[in-house]
């Protein structure tokens, strides 16, 4: 496997990593009788003290529901809530913290947008464009819809490395298209579609774009202005926030027009027997009790990623990319999935090792305390189109070591070893 | 670690007993772990109630794979009725390894294609109606 490393934009690590992962507890636990080497972090990061810290403080001091209470409790609560919402909407950019609608995850983000302007606006023979790079929660409820109004799914292809087919996807959105579907970072490979580029050509073929960011907000900067796409969501479990916490954006003329995803209490304004009128934005969206906390946790995490530079930490991740593909590439029997460049690429390193199934690598890797993900990674299209099964997939975050990638490279010769490779 | 991956699951991993098609096959069956990707297919070939033949077919985790090879030495020349009776724990017996929670499904993918086989299945009773939607006949 060839590698090409530019020294010229080797990436440098500017992060006092150990001060930072002094602030995550977990990361001092051992597993196996060794220290854990935490490399899932595409499926779930893990928590800072801060963002504990914040959950911990409503619960202890002042939590009552929001939006109803005139208590102090309350107010001090709705207050943190919508502070959040404020955070997160400076954190990507958004113009208008109303432009921000709190959801459980990026699935159910995508699952609101398919429900709501999708059922309005895709007919019977229209084409949804998607690729072999979704994950399956940017994939199966455009799948489902097409299904249901008899609208058309077509598929946009990677080459060998995982990048894109702009080819392809530009004479697809030529012959038209009402919707582009599409990840803005790959979370089985770790490849970066040049977003921008892409939105611009789809909007002028004519067609609205919703950009699945759960694998690029917590890594690299995204700003929704400067992307310009009409519909972005993202899941704050993968950024040091709590699970329960994610957002929709888009901007407010395209969400006044779409109706309501649930129904229930405080999305509504007005109810009669005969009628009912919705709240304002962004609360039209987010009905029943709101996983406040978890929304709240998300606030103190981009805190938290703001204060240490979301630039800085996608330049650390990459640095130990560059640090650990040649030496994957110098391993015997092990093969590297996806971009072996770095450009347009984050942290995510998927491979597999000749003669051992994915699930078995990660068995003995869990014995070394490396905790790596092994499976098709919610991309069977992906998978499909790379020929295989399944496969292991170390993925960094911003308290990540060398000393882990050795770590890694140690288990993988751990597992030969064990299977005799 | 090695008490998981002993020498002779290693062994009927990388040489699997009873590996290949059968022919004059009686009973087929074909399973999957679809989150893991185990894929596993069990021929048996039935002759006065005793399984005169079996040959599996399958790739997977070591663990599915050495689970199904183990298995199919082990029934042969067995009557219908005690294939019929083997269960969960005489599998996890069989493998003698400590199996976790995570990789129960990979051990006994080995049996549910076994009995799916037994039974003379055409699905899994309480997948079927998933496999029946899947395949585009839907009710």
């Amino acid at each position: 496997m060839a590698v090409t490393v530019k020294a010229t934009s080797q990436p440098r690590s500017t992060l006092d990593v150990a001060r930072i992962r002094a602030d995550f507890p977990i990361l001092s636990r051992t597993v196996n009788g060794k220290p854990v080497v935490y490399l899932d972090n595409a499926a779930t990061s893990q928590k800072p003290r801060q963002v504990i810290d914040a959950m911990s403080a409503v619960f202890e001091e002042h939590n009552a529901n929001i939006h109803r209470g005139v208590y102090e409790f309350s107010e001090t609560t709705t207050a943190a809530f919508e502070g959040a919402r404020a955070k997160v909407a400076r954190f990507i950019g958004a113009r208008d913290d109303r432009e921000v609608i709190f959801v459980r995850n990026a699935t159910e983000g995508v699952n609101l947008v398919a429900y709501t302007w999708g059922r309005e606006n895709i007919r019977s023979g229209d084409r949804i464009i998607s690729t072999v790079l979704e994950h399956h929660s940017d994939f199966v409820p455009w799948q489902q819809l097409a299904k249901d109004v008899g609208a058309e799914i077509v598929m946009i292809d990677v080459d060998d490395d995982g990048r894109l087919r702009r080819d392809q996807l530009s004479a697809e959105l030529k012959k038209g298209a009402k919707l582009l579907a599409i990840t803005h970072t790959s979370n089985g490979l770790g490849t970066v579609n040049p977003v921008k580029e892409i939105v611009a050509e789809a909007h002028a073929a004519g067609a609205t774009v919703l950009v699945d960011a759960a694998q690029a907000v917590p890594h690299t900067p995204v700003d929704v202005t400067d992307l310009d796409c009409d519909f972005l969501v993202f899941s704050g479990h993968k950024m040091l926030a709590p699970p329960g916490s994610g957002a929709v954006w888009a901007r407010i003329k395209l969400l006044e027009r779409m109706p309501p995803f649930l129904f229930g209490g405080d999305m509504i304004s007005r109810v009669t027997v005969e009628k009912t009128e919705w709240n304002e934005l962004p609360w039209k969206f987010e009905a029943g009790t709101s996983s406040y906390v978890d929304a709240i946790g998300l606030g103190a995490a981009v805190d938290y990623l703001g204060a240490v530079g979301v630039a800085k930490i996608h330049e650390h991740e990459l640095s130990l990319v560059a640090y650990l593909l040649p030496r994957l590439a110098e391993t015997e029997g092990v093969t590297v999935y996806g971009p072996k460049t770095l450009e347009d690429r984050v942290g995510v390193v998927s491979f597999n090792i000749e003669g051992i199934h994915p699930h078995d690598v990660a068995t003995i890797f869990d014995r070394e305390g490396v905790c790596v993900r092994a499976g098709h990674h919610c991309n069977q299209l992906l998978m499909t189109r790379l020929g295989v099964a399944a496969t292991t997939r170390a993925s960094f975050y911003l308290y990540n070591t060398t000393a882990e990638c050795d770590a890694l490279l140690g288990a993988i010769d751990k597992a030969k070893k064990v299977f005799k490779v | 670690m090695d008490d998981m991956y002993r020498d002779y699951i290693l062994d009927h991993y990388k040489n699997p007993r009873n590996q290949g098609e059968l022919s004059g096959a009686t009973n087929t069956y074909a399973d999957s772990n679809p989150l893991c990707g185990d894929e596993l297919s069990m021929a048996l070939r039935i002759e006065d109630d005793r399984v005169a033949d079996v040959r599996f077919n399958g790739k997977g985790c070591a663990i599915s794979q050495a689970s199904a090879s183990i298995l199919t030495e082990e029934i042969k020349g067995k009557t219908l009725d005690e294939v019929k009776a083997i269960d969960k724990d005489h599998i996890l017996e069989n493998l003698g390894i400590p199996i976790s929670p995570a990789r129960i499904k990979c051990a006994l993918l080995s049996l549910k294609t076994l009995k799916g086989a037994a039974w003379g299945l055409p699905a899994w009773p309480d997948e079927e109606d998933t496999k029946t939607r899947a395949a585009g006949q839907r009710r």
